[in-house]
């Protein structure tokens, strides 16, 4: 059995304990936000926040969440308004979409350890999370505005 | 107007001309009718409002988008182009999405960068229409005249009283109204246009897409679903040979597990042969699978491997082929001229790899089949399962979710036939197939492979007298037809025969390849081996010369003219209209000029920095791009800046059309510094994003510079979501050439660097 909070909610799990989070998240619970990309922590698409860390769902088995708090796309904000998510809208950052939930959840985890990230702070948070359509700088440009936004 | 139905007589006049073409008979239809657009496509365009607008009457006006959006953005853009006839409040619109029925809602498949394109005037007609009726409504309520009422930001306003009456207090009355015939219609001009042209409005599915709620393909979720994946076989057209059920079904979760027959070769967008686990949740599905240790059969493309293929290509790349194109005498031209270039590309297959593998989920209740899907081509889509389970198309419904990107791969919906075939193992439930990464890496629809032979003839001045390109690759029509060896128009006409250089003595060959995998469509598809090497021959031709690539790009474009395709032996022109969509070299000189003017071409640079030029026409859309690079000592390379050009006339919606072109940046990059997939017996080697790179943050470029040239929207418009990808690799590789003195002539460019 593998209690965990997510989103706030206490959660038991008393499944196959090896199961990565990502699937637990997606199949159990029914959060479809937090998306399947590669399964082996190349992409980002899964990022969640485990005790405020930004961390690869996929590759995540439940039992090393145990005891912790899990924050997913869906429970980043009440209301969907995070700077990082206001800055996503107000820049026109998606195309496909599919990728921006890890790209934000790893935007907010690398806004709260560095309130104003350099160009080269930026790269090195987000080069995990792979966009395929090409999103880039817009989303370097949207972290930048929502440090600024967060700092104002 | 409610959920109003075609009314009989209006459905019968759309019928009688459609039919339920799979996608390859469409192409076939292309040639054998001289009809271009949106009507060379099957099922054609319909304009009709009772199809694609609703209004409530709360005033909240529901528009049918039926294309797929995969991050083109065209749940926003088609959507805005009725709104805008319509003169509805875009705040009070909602988009729902279309399933696949190209009956009723005329051509779905969203491919070839023909959405906008084909849709615009239908879209407008659709709007003006639905305007047309709630005016009439309106007047009718009020007794005046129609012509003293306007449609003015979600009211109808009476002129000369100055009474107001909102769309949703006329709506039900303007659903009665009759659908004025198109020659009644007025359309607006460009200068009343609200939304369209403006650039100003914002994504539809923005806040879903940033708060998780937005449901793709993987994310489908219904009651009592199964999860399923695929064991496939690693070779194209091999066979189950065995496997071990029962140690699957030990698999704590694992419900069933299921044997799907193959395709013969060509399978089209039929399954591969595989073995399939069902479970009640992904993981357990995933761990039943690598429990099967299923034996194949690997059948005839199990020799297929890539490095003996490459020297075949090339080898046949130096042959004569079969002639495409021909004029003067090239080999006199060669032989006389002052200097002789050789030069040999090889660009590889490639894989789309949209961010969200593929899915799909099924269900079969009551003789019927319903299925989830992120499908580029719902109808091709629904006819494949249709035909698969031997039901009646009506029996079969396509409902299309969002894309987690296409670029081509979900235009083959073998994923959304593997759902239905599982369904029907479990009957009344749903079943949804996961593909995976590896899944998806490894039995994908591959961008071709392919060489190209390129040799210049350049008289005493540097000018160019001769140009012979051979162009050699295995044809996607091979997914249709067995022994299709040679490029299909469709691929001649992708920057190869159309050529459009002012050159006097000029031929293309192209030698037979067999296909021995599945090759499929890739955003921009054969542009991008032929731009690759055109762009990149002509900059080493202007060396040679010793003269600037990009005045000698321009020379070799010659004076603006515009070139009648079927005079260059394309007979394709992108479906569309000669008359309409000449070649024309002004405007690929205008977007070469812009992105150089941009680019600060010329500009001292620093040792090791370089820019590179390029320009292509595709999908009847003229691009030019300049990379700049930075190459250092240990061969590491940085691109500070690339400069992009488009001219696909008028742009309906500036902000997607900017976006479109950053992604493409992106993508030709990732292309030309990575991208490869390769096979050794007849499997592909690439299994994840570790083996497969694709470009990441901290190798794209630092800034992305998109120039648009102003169109007229009464001209006809060109394609957006796939021209842009086409220059960025040549003019990659000029720009390394120009930091460094290397020449590229092999993608994926990788180590080639000293790195």
């Amino acid at each position: 059995m593998v209690s965990v909070k997510i989103n706030g909610a206490a959660r038991s799990f008393d499944g196959d304990a090896d199961m990565p989070l990502l699937w637990y998240l997606r199949d159990v619970l029914q959060m479809t936000g937090t998306k399947f990309g590669c399964g082996m922590a190349l992409c980002g698409a899964c990022t969640v926040h485990v005790d405020g860390a930004a961390v690869r769902a996929c590759i995540t088995p439940m039992k090393a969440v145990a005891g912790k708090s899990v924050v997913t796309i869906e429970g980043l904000d009440a209301k969907g308004q995070h700077p990082v998510q206001a800055a996503w809208r107000e820049l026109g950052v998606p195309q496909c979409g599919y990728c921006q939930s890890g790209q934000i959840m790893q935007a907010a985890a690398l806004l709260k350890e560095k309130a104003s990230p350099s160009d080269a702070d930026i790269d090195a948070a987000m080069s995990g999370n792979i966009c395929r359509c090409g999103t880039y700088t817009r989303v370097k440009a949207a972290i930048k505005r929502a440090a600024g936004a967060k700092g104002a | 107007m409610g959920a109003q139905e075609f009314s009989r007589r209006e459905f019968l006049k759309v019928s009688a001309a459609a039919g339920g073409f799979a996608l390859s008979a469409g192409w076939t239809q292309v040639f054998a009718q001289e009809k271009y657009g949106s009507d060379s496509m099957p099922n054609g365009a319909v304009d009709n409002p009772l199809v694609f607008v609703s209004i409530a009457t709360s005033g909240i006006v529901t528009i049918t988008c039926h294309r797929a959006e995969m991050g083109q953005g065209v749940r926003t853009g088609m959507p805005m182009i009725v709104a805008d006839e319509l003169e509805a409040d875009w705040n009070r619109v909602r988009v729902a999405q279309a399933p696949g029925d190209e009956l009723r809602f005329g051509n779905q498949d969203t491919d070839g960068s023909r959405s906008t394109r084909h849709f615009f005037m239908p879209m407008r007609r659709c709007g003006a229409a639905a305007r047309a009726m709630l005016e009439a409504a309106a007047a009718a309520r009020w007794g005046v005249p129609a012509a003293e009422v306007r449609a003015q930001n979600h009211e109808l306003v009476h002129g000369p009283s100055g009474r107001k009456l909102g769309f949703g207090a006329v709506a039900a009355d303007a659903a009665k109204q009759p659908v004025p015939s198109r020659d009644q219609l007025r359309l607006k001009k460009a200068a009343e246009f609200r939304y369209i042209g403006k650039g100003r409005t914002r994504i539809v599915d923005g806040v879903a897409m940033t708060t998780g709620r937005a449901v793709y393909g993987q994310d489908v979720v219904l009651p009592e679903m199964h999860y399923a994946v695929i064991a496939r076989s690693p070779v194209y057209g091999g066979k189950v040979a065995g496997f071990d059920a029962a140690a699957a079904m030990k698999v704590p979760g694992v419900v069933k597990v299921v044997e799907i027959k193959e395709t013969p070769i060509p399978s089209a967008f039929q399954p591969l042969a595989g073995v399939a686990v069902i479970a009640q949740n992904t993981w357990a599905a995933m761990k039943g699978r690598d429990a099967l240790g299923v034996k194949w059969d690997d059948g005839p493309n199990a020799r297929y491997s890539s490095d003996a293929y490459e020297k075949a290509l090339t080898a046949s790349a130096n042959a004569p082929g079969k002639q495409i194109r021909s004029a003067g005498d090239v080999n006199a031209a060669l032989k006389s001229a002052a200097k002789h270039l050789k030069a040999d590309y090889y660009a590889p297959h490639l894989t789309q790899a949209p961010m969200e593998p593929p899915a799909a989920t099924a269900r079969i209740r009551d003789g019927r089949c319903e299925v989830w899907s992120c499908v580029q081509s719902p109808e091709a889509a629904r006819n494949d399962v249709a035909k698969r389970l031997g039901l009646k198309r009506e029996d079969v419904t396509m409902h299309v979710t969002l894309l987690g990107g296409g670029f081509g791969r979900k235009s083959k919906a073998d994923f959304a036939v593997e759902a239905a075939l599982l369904a029907k193992e479990l009957p009344g439930k749903p079943v949804k197939v996961v593909w995976t990464r590896t899944d998806d890496l490894q039995h994908s629809y591959y961008h071709t492979v392919s060489a190209e032979h390129l040799e210049g003839g350049l008289d005493k001045e540097g000018k160019p007298v001769a140009w012979l390109h051979r162009s050699v690759g295995p044809t996607l029509m091979a997914l249709f037809g067995p022994d299709s060896k040679l490029e299909s128009p469709i691929e001649l006409g992708m920057g190869l025969t159309n050529v459009p250089f002012a050159v006097p003595n000029l031929r293309v060959e192209n030698p037979e390849a067999a296909a021995h995998t599945r090759i499929g469509w890739y955003r921009a598809v054969s542009n991008i081996p032929h731009a690759f090497a055109i762009q990149s021959f002509v900059a080493e031709l202007a060396h040679a010369a010793g003269r600037d690539p990009k005045d000698y790009l321009l020379e070799l474009l010659g004076p603006p003219r515009q070139i009648d395709p079927r005079s260059v032996n394309d007979t394709w022109n992108h479906g569309e209209d000669p008359k309409l969509y000449p070649v024309d070299t002004g405007r690929l000189r205008i977007v070469t000029e812009t992105a150089a003017k941009a680019a600060r071409w010329g500009r001292k640079l620093p040792k090791g920095r370089g820019l590179g030029i390029a320009a292509h026409y595709s999908f009847v859309t003229y691009v030019a791009a300049v990379v700049e690079v930075a190459v250092d000592a240990k061969g590491q390379l940085q691109i500070p800046r690339v400069d992009i050009a488009i001219d696909c006339g008028a742009q309906i919606n500036p902000e997607r059309v900017r976006s479109q072109m950053e992604g493409a940046c992106v993508m030709g990059l990732s292309n030309a510094l990575s991208g490869e997939i390769s096979f050794k017996d007849g499997r592909v080697l690439q299994t994840n994003f570790h083996d497969y790179q694709v470009l990441r943050m901290n190798a794209a470029p630092r800034a992305i510079h998109v120039h648009m040239v102003p169109g007229n929207f009464d001209a006809p418009l060109g394609g957006v979501g796939e021209p842009g990808v086409p220059p960025i690799a040549p003019a990659l590789c000029n720009a390394i050439f120009a930091a460094t003195g290397k020449r590229i002539r092999r993608l994926p460019i990788r180590e080639q660097l000293g790195t």
